[in-house]
């Protein structure tokens, strides 16, 4: 046998359900999942990799109906994270909603592209920024497919190499 | 069949039915319109996410 460095899979797992504290960490009411919601934004907003929470700033509004609602939809989080070692030096952690974000009798003729993920339990703070192609939507409905969660396609995936 | 237009639920045969779809490294989407009279009174977009922001590179430091 021989030892080999490397990050431990278990770790970048373990960050994503908050088991280490390095410094200062909010102090959690309870040891189930948070909640977690997903937001549209115009194209014509600036959400990125400096963003830290959610804000109404750019966010999508409805032209016409309700069928927007500010703040987003809620994520349904119905598998928690997975950790899988690829080799002695590499592994992933993963994790990925379990159903479709949806928005249903919506009119936005507003183009918009992106979508922020962000923890609503944590005083609303950012975890990830999509984008696709800018879309209207006319008394339709918008749906975000979620990818298979595999250690390759995962929503949020964190690894080493 | 009936469809939610911005003139109420109306029958897909008065209407003129518009498809497509990108297909791309970063998403896979599919649209749907129908238009009256040259006027878009529905349209519905279908994205399925296939590019994730990368997280790729977490190390140890060597000593």
């Amino acid at each position: 046998m021989a030892n080999t460095q490397s990050m431990c899979t278990s770790f970048m797992g373990e960050l994503m359900t908050a088991t280490h504290n390095f410094g200062v960490a909010p102090i959690r009411a309870a040891t189930t999942a948070d909640t977690f919601k997903a937001a549209l934004y115009f194209a014509s907003a600036t959400i990125n990799a400096s963003t830290t929470a959610y804000s109404t700033t750019g966010e999508v509004t409805n032209t016409s109906g309700t069928g927007y609602t500010a703040g987003g939809v809620t994520i349904t989080n119905g598998t928690a994270p997975i950790a899988t070692n690829s080799s002695t030096t590499a592994g992933v952690a993963y994790w990925t909603p379990t159903a479709s974000f949806s928005w249903s009798a919506l009119t936005v003729t507003t183009a918009f592209d992106t979508v922020l993920i962000y923890n609503s339990t944590q005083s609303n703070k950012a975890v990830s920024v999509h984008t696709f192609g800018s879309q209207t939507i006319t008394a339709g409905t918008f749906t975000l497919t979620m990818p298979s969660n595999t250690t390759t396609t995962g929503l949020l995936r964190l690894a080493t190499t | 069949m009936i469809v939610t237009t911005t003139k109420g639920d109306m029958d897909d045969s008065l209407l003129e039915h518009r498809s497509g779809e990108v297909d791309n490294d970063n998403e896979f989407t599919t649209w749907t319109e129908y238009w009256l009279d040259g006027e878009l009174v529905h349209r519905s977009v279908h994205v399925t996410l296939k590019k994730m922001p990368v997280f790729a590179g977490a190390e140890a430091a060597s000593f």
